[in-house]
């Protein structure tokens, strides 16, 4: 499980902090990671998260902006904790730093020391809770008048939420993010389709409060004897939990219960596959005219129901890197070349359910053709569908019980975006009787 | 000069800093001193300035200062001497978090003088009434083990450990749970942590409440727990253990699909059927985490695959790959494509590696090509839809498409001889085009093959007589086929490339094979009929990432390093000198033979995790000179039928996998003695092992054991993906060459 240790390192590989836990590796070995990396990449691969030299030692890593957070070890190691734990150190860092980069490392340097220390110990991740930590290394530890010391909730059964808080007013916002992902190929056949599913939790609660949440969980309907007469039920394919969330309890009896974190947390996910159609539909048509010019015949439809709407809607579409003077048609929306891109961007703010919008493009292409390959990527779509939840999660009720017996508020947003959405591109249909009309 | 004086008068200054009347002075120096320890700057020069403000209430300060002590202490041990009174001070502080921290940072200054002064300090804090400080020291015992294990036995402070188990918390117990591992990894024999069934109770409770990082290390733990058979004992931990595949942390997930995996031997098929179902879907969330968790999940998900492939079988379609997937995760996914493939869903998986054989990323597309060709093998039903696909790719005229295709093809038609004969002609109309290795050997070994159906196959050999070289071996081998199947009109061709290979040749392996065509043809026309013609097995899938003995193993090591790299655990991280092949060899005939009794090989003891092979099959063995004559003959028609499929360019030991990729050999055995034995092998790339040093063995002599150790290290030959686990070893002696695989479902000869 262990690893030996952890460094920060720019793009050339200049180490920034480092940190050695078990001193079994000599630390100038980091010197081997980046011609390992440059290594794999010359040989058109994109290096593996995971590679080793060969005397044995593997370094771990993971990129973040311009970084690299780095791990090595000679053992064998528990892979997937020390990637996530590296991903962490990135949470946490940009938690107490607003952003991760070289220049929030060089003037903090103290406090990831700090940081670096409480959050493993000899290669063994402990406490890795950015709230709690905050509640003991701060970067204005002149302003505690007493000397800090370990919170309860380090050691606690409830390592994650602190005793003694009090607010004035007890509030909960629940916000339910459904991420729809979609592949469809070029022959408009939907390959996959799955949401992503969030609750998100803002809690500002007094005390140490039992919470316990509802959904229209069909698992729970049907083992409870609920009938679907009480609207529809949501079949979840798996959940998983925010670790506050008892989950012997769930395997029993499909009770969501916990005592939540203070603040901001994402208290569970989802996923389930959907046969429901694509909310925004693109098709596309593609004629290229002898290879000078290129046209494009972009269809949008929004396939969600008429009283809803889907806001700031980009549909992205490639086109050939060299080409050249585009035109743009359309009713509706913005179209414009990111030429950054190589791709159309068309913008629609508000797109009603039920409604298609087309767009008509145009471009030159060069004389002379490259030899690459076309690259071929697919039709993108960005967009937010607020008050819609594309899996028809409902919560039910959430219940705060707290020692005191105060009353809580919570509050409920449903939105639906998009997550990975990519329609493949058909191919060109070649069309050299029109140049003929034309000449 | 000038540089110099600077130097010194920064290191001055600061040494003047650090004695200052100002503590706010010294603070801020010590954090000066500490700005140029990061960037690199060696400022041990101040250990004992810096030391000197070791002794204060400010917290930060202090950290600073122990921070400094962990990174020179083993640069001056001498003066950490120093430091040890305050450390011991502040092992009494009233503040836990101080107590805590000079404990942790006294094991970490891993300085063999101070541990004697540690001693009781950490009894006192195993037992503190602090959790926190309690939880430090339980990793502390650990660090100290390290260093100095008798000191740690003597003092108690295992038993200390092991009494931790009982902790009343959670976070305690898990890093008790951790350092004893860790303490019994590396002295398994005194049996430091072993679960009992009071101790499991303990960690199943504990498992409910403790952080995730902590429930990582007891469900590790439990897999090395044997449940008592025929209680309910193994039923009672799959349930605790089921309720974490929910958990959000994906290393949780994968710890506790170990467990489960392992635990599904010892329960009662329902549950057993059920476990099964419900581990699919976390397993299909692990592919929505972050990329590199995907690609550790991925690695892992294709073991579990290779043995449980009922799992996911209606889940194929997560592993289709998407557009920004970075190029590591989307080769993965392909491999559990083909592990999933069936007849159900070949036609959607067709269609999806058409698509990627047209992305821009030449890896893939060749991945995917191959993959193809890999279904075709597979499915026996859906072979023609296969080639039918890699026929419309051969029309894109996308160079290296087309390269891979043939090779492909190639693979196919030793699955499937005769049967796609149609496809030979489109394959032909490329022949310029290709001029990669393989492909144009691929190409080579078809028309050889199928030369009687080919009209123009003299004009084709002749073509690739002009560029003999790299797929010289092959060349050979389909001139002479072809000269066997049209004797009138090839003579000429095989006369002038038997003399190019036999003098013009600067590889051994190619001359040696035209002279034994040579003299095959000159002497017995039908005899070489009978070699060269023979009737070739047909290859079978390869569905297997890993051989089987291995993923018993890999499968306890789920989430680990070793199941990243598909390899056996105890080949990570070692020195190429502590890696050692041991030979013993026994001469028991009283006369002439030589009798190889054994041939073990071993990594630290453990024959399996390096070789992964049971060794020792006598019938791979000759044991007595009338056996081996009558053996030798037949071995020739059929070594020579395997040379023929392989015709790699490299040596004879390489033929059996016919694997165009060059393997390492080494000579393990030579004999100096006409009754001596050769033996030689080699390991496959699949763990780039290598010999790193010449072997030399005296001669057997009648009734003799000769024990011989080889050592080897890990810079051999490492081919990326598909591991091979084949060892391949031929015997030589003085009646005759054997040459023996031992096989692990290597489908090597794919390739």
């Amino acid at each position: 499980m262990v690893l030996s240790a952890v460094f920060i390192l720019d793009l050339k590989g200049k180490v920034l902090i480092s940190r050695n836990y078990r001193g079994d590796i000599p630390m100038a070995t980091v010197d081997k990671f980046m011609p390992l990396v440059m290594d794999a990449e010359e040989d058109e691969q994109t290096a593996s998260p995971v590679i080793s030299t060969d005397d044995g030692i593997t370094f771990l890593y993971i990129r973040y902006n311009n970084l690299y957070l780095l791990a090595m070890t000679k053992k064998n190691s528990n892979a997937a904790t020390i990637l996530l734990f590296l991903h962490k150190l990135c949470e946490v860092f940009k938690e107490y730093f607003k952003e991760l980069e070289e220049e929030s490392i060089r003037d903090n340097f103290v406090i990831i020391y700090e940081l670096l220390d409480e959050m493993m110990d000899f290669g063994y991740p402990q406490t890795t809770e950015s709230k709690i930590l905050q509640e003991y290394i701060t970067q204005e530890s002149y302003k505690l008048e007493s000397q800090a010391r370990p919170p309860m909730a380090v050691t606690n059964a409830v390592s994650w939420r602190s005793e003694g808080l009090k607010y004035r007013k007890n509030e909960v916002f629940l916000d339910v993010v459904e991420s729809v992902n979609l592949l469809v190929n070029a022959n408009g056949n939907v390959l996959r389709s799955e949401i992503l599913g969030a609750i998100k939790m803002k809690c500002y609660l007094s005390g140490m409060p039992d919470v316990r949440l509802g959904l229209n969980d069909k698992v729970l309907f049907e083992t409870t004897g609920r009938a679907a007469a009480k609207g529809k039920a949501v079949e979840m394919e798996d959940i998983k939990f925010h670790q506050c969330v008892r989950l012997s309890r769930f395997e029993n009896d499909r009770t969501i219960s916990f005592i939540p974190p203070d603040g901001e947390f994402e208290l569970m996910s989802y996923r389930l596959n959907t046969q429901v159609k694509p909310l925004i539909w693109c098709e596309a048509v593609v004629e290229s005219h002898s290879g000078s010019r290129i046209e494009y015949l972009i269809k949008a439809k929004g396939q969600f129901k008429r009283r809803s709407t889907a806001n700031n809607v980009e549909i992205i579409i490639p086109v050939p890197e060299d080409a050249d003077s585009p035109k743009f048609k359309t009713s509706t929306g913005l179209v414009t070349y990111a030429p950054e891109l190589n791709a159309i961007v068309w913008k629609i703010k508000a797109f009603p359910g039920g409604k298609d919008f087309v767009m008509r493009a145009h471009f030159g292409l060069p004389s002379v053709k490259t030899e690459d390959p076309d690259k071929r990527p697919p039709i993108s779509v960005k967009f937010e569908i607020p008050y819609f939840t594309t899996s028809g999660i409902q919560v039910r009720y959430l219940k705060v019980v707290d020692k005191s017996g105060y009353q809580a508020f919570p509050w409920v947003r449903y939105i639906t975006q998009n997550g990975d959405y990519f329609l493949r591109m058909p191919d060109a249909v070649k069309n050299t009787k029109l140049d003929r009309d034309a000449f | 000069m000038a540089f110099q004086t600077k130097e010194k008068g920064e290191a001055f200054e600061l040494r003047a800093d650090l004695n200052s009347e100002y503590r706010e002075k010294r603070k801020e120096t010590v954090k000066k001193v500490i700005a140029n320890m990061t960037i690199g700057k060696d400022v041990s020069g101040l250990f004992a300035d810096v030391v000197k403000n070791m002794q204060t209430d400010d917290i930060e300060l202090k950290k600073l200062v122990y921070l400094y002590l962990i990174n020179y202490a083993k640069t001056q041990p001498e003066l950490v001497i120093l430091a040890v009174n305050t450390f011991l001070k502040d092992t009494d502080d009233l503040n836990p978090l101080i107590r805590a921290l000079a404990i942790r940072t006294l094991g970490c200054l891993r300085v063999e003088k101070v541990v004697d002064y540690l001693m009781e300090p950490l009894k006192k804090s195993l037992k503190d009434d602090d959790p926190y400080v309690r939880k430090t020291s339980a990793l502390c015992v650990a660090k100290i083990f390290d260093l100095n294990p008798s000191i740690c036995i003597d003092n108690g402070l295992i038993s200390s450990l092991q009494d931790m188990l009982s902790d009343r918390n959670p976070m305690v117990i898990a890093n008790a749970v951790s350092a004893l591992s860790e303490i019994h990894a590396q002295a398994p024999q005194d049996q430091i942590f072993v679960i009992t069934s009071p101790i499991l109770t303990k960690l199943l409770a504990a498992l409910n409440e403790c952080t995730e990082w902590g429930q990582i290390c007891i469900l590790d733990s439990l897999a090395s727990y044997k449940p008592q058979p025929g209680s309910r004992e193994a039923s009672e931990i799959v349930e605790r253990v089921i309720a974490r595949l929910q958990h959000a942390n994906a290393s949780v997930v994968l710890s506790a699909v170990k467990v489960l995996l392992i635990y599904l031997g010892f329960v009662d098929n329902d549950l057993s059927k059920q476990v099964i179902k419900k581990m699919a879907p976390p397993l299909v969330t692990l592919l929505a985490s972050d990329p590199e968790i995907q690609y550790v999940a991925l690695r892992n998900i294709n073991l579990i695959l290779q043995r449980h492939p009922q799992i996911l079988a209606a889940e194929i379609r997560v592993f289709f790959t998407k557009y920004n997937d970075p190029l590591y995760v989307k080769l993965e996914k392909l491999e559990a494509i083909i592990k999933l493939v069936s007849l159900d869903n070949i036609d959607q998986v067709l269609l999806e590696l058409r698509e990627y054989a047209s992305e821009v990323d030449v890896e893939f597309v060749r991945r995917s090509v191959r993959a193809i060709g890999r279904c075709a093998v597979k499915l026996d039903d859906a072979s023609e839809r296969c080639i039918n696909v890699l026929l419309e790719l051969i029309k894109t005229k996308v160079n290296y498409v087309l390269q891979e295709a043939v090779v492909v093809i190639k693979d196919v038609f030793r699955k499937y001889p005769r049967k796609y004969e149609g496809v030979i002609p489109a394959l032909c109309e490329n022949l310029e085009a290709l001029d990669e290795p393989d492909a144009k050997a691929a190409l080579v070994w078809i028309i050889g093959e199928y030369a009687e159906r080919i009209e123009n196959a003299e004009e084709l050999v002749e073509y690739f007589v002009e560029g003999f070289k790299e797929e010289s071996a092959k060349l050979l081998t389909a001139t002479v086929k072809l000269f066997l199947k049209k004797p009138g009109s090839a003579q000429e061709l095989v006369q002038k490339i038997l003399q190019l290979a036999t003098q013009g040749v600067e590889n051994p392996d190619i001359r040696d094979r035209a002279y034994i065509y040579w003299r095959l043809l000159s002497s017995n026309p039908q005899a070489a009929k009978a070699v060269v013609l023979a009737e070739k097995p047909p290859i079978e899938s390869d569905n297997s990432t890993v051989s089987e003995t291995l993923l018993d193993e890999l499968i306890y090591h789920i989430g680990s390093l070793a199941s990243v790299y598909h390899r056996p655990a105890a080949l990570l991280g070692v020195r190429g000198d502590s890696i050692e092949l041991k030979i013993s060899a026994t001469n028991e005939d009283d006369e002439n033979t030589v009798d190889v009794q054994k041939v073990v090989a071993s990594v630290g003891g453990n024959i399996e995790n390096l070789l992964d092979l049971d060794f020792g099959t006598p019938a791979i063995i000759p044991s007595s000179s009338n056996t081996q004559s009558s053996q030798s003959a037949s071995n020739v028609d059929d070594l020579l039928g395997i040379m023929d499929i392989g015709g790699s360019s490299h040596s004879l030991v390489n033929n059996i996998s016919a694997a165009s990729i060059e393997l390492p050999k080494v000579q393990l055995l030579k004999s100096e003695t006409a009754n001596g034995l050769d033996l030689s092998g080699a390991f496959t790339k699949s763990y780039g092992i290598a010999p790193s040093a010449a072997l030399s063995v005296p001669p057997l002599l009648a009734q003799q054991t000769v024990n011989v150790s080889l050592p080897l290290n890990r810079n051999g030959n490492v081919v990326a993906q598909q591991p091979a686990n084949a060892v391949q070893i031929a015997i030589k002696n003085s009646l005759g060459v054997y040459y023996f695989q031992i096989l692990l479902t290597d489908e090597r000869i794919l390739v």
